[in-house]
C-alpha cells in the first residue's frame, strides 16, 4: 500500500511538474514579446522624446544620416518602399496561395495532394538570403531582358520574391482552414446538387473565411518583415517610386544596412531603433484589425 | 486549425529517428576529444620560450582598420613574440592618442595638420615621423560598352551631389546604343563606409550631400558587379577591385585639363585626382619592434596585403627605399 502511495505521489509531482512546464512555455511567449518591444522603444526613446523631428521623419524624402552639413531622417521614402513591395508582393502571392489551397484541399489527387504538400513546404525551407541572391542574379537578367528595363534590382523583383516566399504559408495554412470546415458540410452541398465549383465558392470558402484571412495576413507579415531578400533584390535605393521597374529601399533593409555601423547610442542608431518601433506599430496594427475584422464576422 | 499532432513530414519515415539517435551519439562521442584537444591547446602558452610579448598598440583611420588588422593577424603568424594591438576611431583619434602618447603607431588617411604637428613638439618634444604605406585610390567605374573614357570631377559632382544638373548620358554628350537607358543609374554605397566618405570628400567637396535615388551596394564587389551588367550605370569603388567587365574612366581634376588614367603610377605621382595616401605616424623614431614592424610593412609580404584589402600598394622602388628608413631610436 505505502508502495502504491509513493507511486501516485511521485506521479502527482510529475503531471504538476508538466503542467507547470507547459504554463510556462504558454505564457513566455507574452514575456518575449513585450521584451522585445521594451527593449526596442527603450534604444529609441531618447531621441524619440528629445528632439524628434515626426513631421519630418513622416513627410521627407530626405534620409541623410550621416551628412557633415545638415543631418536628416526623412523615412517617406522607406515607408513607401515597404508598402510598394509588400503591395505587390500579396498582389500575386494572394490569388496563387488561395487558389493553390483550394485546389490542394478539394480538387486534386490524394497523391498529387502529398507531392503537392512536400514541394510546397520545401518552398518554405529556402532561406531568405537564398531567395536574395535568386533576386540579384536571375530575376535580375530576366527583368531587364523582357521588361527592357535599365535596371532588374526593383520593386517588381522583390516583389516576386516576396511573393514567392510568402505564398507557402498563405498555402498551408490556407489548406488548413478549409481542411477544418465540417465534412457535412459538404455532404449536405454535394446532396442538394452543387457541384464542386458551387460547392467550393458558396459553402467552403464563407466558412473558411476567417482561416483564409488569417493565411494572408500572415503572409502580409512575412512579406513586410522580409529583410535579407528585398535588401538584396530591391536595389536600395532611397526614392518613391514611380512604377514597379523603379528601385526602392525599404525600412528592414535601412535597419539592416545601417545598424552595424552607427555609433552605438547616437541619433543615427537611434533613429534606426524608432524605425524598429513604426515596423512593430504596423505589424500591431495589422494583427489587430485582422483579429477585429475576425470577431466581426464572427458576431455575424 | 492545424489538427496533425506530429509535424507532417515526420510520419512517412519512422526510421528517421532511430537514426537521428544515433547520430547523435556518433556526434556527441566525436564532440569529447575535440573538447579535450580544444582545452589542451587553450593551456598551451603563446610564446614557445614563455617570455614576455612586445605589444605594439596601433590605432587610426576607420579605412586602415582592416589592412591594419590584416597585417597584425599577418605579423603574429611571422613574430610570435610582438603582438600588435588594433582599434579604429578615426585619424584624428589616432593622432590624438599619438601626441598623448597612448599608442605607438597612428594610422592616417591624410596627412597631419600643422597644428598637429606642432602640438605633438610641444607635447612631447619630438616630431612626429611619416611612413607612407599605401594609397587609398577610388575609381570610377561604366560599363564597358559605354563610349565615355574620360569625366572631371566637376561633371562627377554634378552627377552625383544633391541638386545635381547630370542626370542623363546625353548631358555629358554620351550616346547611349542599343537597349541602354539615357537615363543615368548611379551606383553608390551605403551611407557608413568609408568609400563613400571619402568619395564625398573628394568629389562632392566638404559642404555638398549625394543626390538621394542612388542604388547603394553593400560592398565594393557588388558594385563593380552591378556595373558590370548594367548598361546605363556607373560606380566607383577602391581600384583594387576593378575586373576585366567594367571600364575605369580617366579622371581629369577640372573639365578640359588632362584626364589621368587610375594607375599605380599616376596615383603615386599624385596626377589622379581621386587618391590619398595611406599614412602610419610614429613620435620620434620607433621603437626596436615598431621599426621592424614597419620593414616588414614594406616588405613584399605587407604590401602583398595593401593589394588584397583593396588598396593600392607602394612600387617596388619605393618600397624598398622605404624599407631602410624605420630606424629604431638610438638608445
Amino acid at each position: 500500500m505505502k508502495m502504491r502511495g509513493m507511486f501516485h505521489s511521485r506521479e502527482l509531482l510529475k503531471e504538476w511538474l508538466i503542467e507547470k512546464l507547459i504554463w510556462i512555455c504558454g505564457i513566455s511567449a507574452i514575456f518575449f514579446v513585450f521584451g522585445i518591444f521594451f527593449f526596442v522603444f527603450r534604444e529609441g526613446a531618447d531621441y524619440l522624446l528629445r528632439g524628434f523631428h515626426i513631421r519630418e521623419f513622416f513627410t521627407s524624402i530626405e534620409w541623410y544620416p550621416t551628412s557633415r552639413t545638415q543631418v536628416r531622417y526623412g523615412a517617406l521614402a522607406l515607408i513607401t518602399g515597404t508598402f510598394s513591395v509588400t503591395l505587390l508582393a500579396m498582389f500575386i502571392a494572394v490569388p496563387f496561395g488561395l487558389g493553390t489551397a483550394i485546389f490542394i484541399s478539394e480538387f486534386c489527387s490524394p497523391r498529387a495532394r502529398e507531392a503537392l504538400k512536400i514541394i510546397i513546404e520545401l518552398l518554405a525551407a529556402i532561406p531568405s538570403v537564398v531567395w536574395g541572391f535568386i533576386g540579384l542574379t536571375v530575376m535580375n537578367s530576366l527583368i531587364i531582358h523582357l521588361f527592357n528595363a535599365p535596371l532588374g534590382l526593383n520593386v517588381l523583383n522583390g516583389g516576386i520574391i516576396l511573393a514567392l516566399m510568402s505564398v507557402p504559408i498563405i498555402v498551408s495554412i490556407g489548406e488548413d482552414a478549409l481542411k477544418a470546415v465540417p465534412e457535412s458540410y459538404r455532404e449536405a452541398a454535394t446532396a442538394l446538387g452543387c457541384t464542386r465549383w458551387q460547392m467550393t465558392f458558396r459553402v467552403l470558402l464563407p466558412a473558411a473565411r476567417n482561416g483564409l484571412l488569417a493565411a494572408v495576413l500572415l503572409g502580409v507579415g512575412r512579406a513586410a518583415g522580409e529583410t535579407m531578400a528585398v535588401l538584396m533584390a530591391t536595389g536600395h535605393s532611397i526614392r518613391i517610386p514611380g512604377g514597379v521597374l523603379e528601385p526602392v529601399r525599404t525600412l528592414t533593409a535601412t535597419i539592416a544596412a545601417e545598424l552595424g555601423e552607427a555609433p552605438v547610442h547616437s541619433d543615427h542608431y537611434q533613429v534606426l531603433f524608432i524605425i524598429g518601433i513604426l515596423l512593430f506599430s504596423i505589424t500591431f496594427i495589422v494583427n489587430l484589425t485582422a483579429d477585429l475584422v475576425v470577431r466581426g464576422i464572427r458576431k455575424k | 486549425m492545424i489538427s496533425d499532432p506530429l509535424p507532417k513530414w515526420c510520419s512517412p519515415f519512422p526510421c528517421m529517428r532511430r537514426i537521428s539517435s544515433r547520430l547523435a551519439t556518433f556526434v556527441l562521442a566525436a564532440c569529447i576529444p575535440l573538447c579535450l584537444l580544444g582545452c589542451l591547446r587553450g593551456r598551451t602558452p603563446g610564446v614557445p620560450g614563455g617570455g614576455q610579448k612586445t605589444v605594439i598598440q596601433n590605432t587610426g583611420s576607420d579605412t586602415m582598420v582592416n589592412l591594419a588588422q590584416a597585417w597584425a593577424e599577418e605579423y603574429a603568424a611571422i613574430e610570435p613574440g610582438v603582438s600588435v594591438e588594433v582599434s579604429g576611431g578615426g585619424s584624428g583619434t589616432g593622432i590624438a592618442a599619438l601626441i598623448n602618447g597612448t599608442v605607438d603607431i597612428a594610422n592616417c588617411s591624410r596627412e597631419m595638420h600643422a597644428d598637429e604637428i606642432s602640438r605633438a613638439r610641444a607635447n612631447t618634444g619630438k616630431d612626429a615621423q611619416e611612413f607612407l604605406v599605401g594609397y587609398d585610390a577610388l575609381a570610377v567605374f561604366v560599363h564597358p560598352a559605354n563610349p565615355l573614357n574620360d569625366i572631371s570631377l566637376e561633371q562627377l559632382a554634378e552627377i552625383y551631389g544633391e541638386k545635381g544638373t547630370i542626370t542623363r548620358w546625353s548631358d555629358l554628350g554620351v550616346a547611349m546604343t542599343g537597349k541602354a537607358s539615357d537615363e543615368m543609374i548611379l551606383v553608390s554605397r551605403q551611407s557608413n563606409s568609408g568609400t563613400y566618405e571619402y568619395f564625398r570628400e573628394a568629389v562632392l567637396g566638404k559642404k555638398r550631400d549625394f543626390r538621394l535615388g542612388t542604388i547603394d551596394m553593400h560592398g565594393s564587389k557588388d558594385v563593380v558587379e552591378l556595373v558590370a551588367r548594367t548598361r546605363s550605370a556607373i560606380g566607383y569603388s577602391g581600384m583594387g577591385y576593378a575586373t576585366g567587365h567594367v571600364k575605369m574612366l580617366n579622371i581629369a581634376k577640372r573639365t578640359g585639363e588632362t584626364a589621368f588614367a587610375p594607375t599605380i603610377d599616376n596615383t603615386q605621382s599624385g596626377a589622379y585626382p581621386v587618391a590619398r595616401p595611406l599614412l602610419m605616424y610614429t613620435m620620434g623614431a620607433p621603437g626596436e619592434a615598431g621599426a621592424q614592424y614597419l620593414q616588414w610593412i614594406f616588405s613584399p609580404a605587407g604590401q602583398k596585403l595593401v593589394a588584397l584589402s583593396g588598396y593600392v600598394p607602394l612600387s617596388d622602388t619605393v618600397a624598398v627605399a622605404a624599407a631602410a628608413t624605420p630606424h629604431p631610436e638610438e638608445p
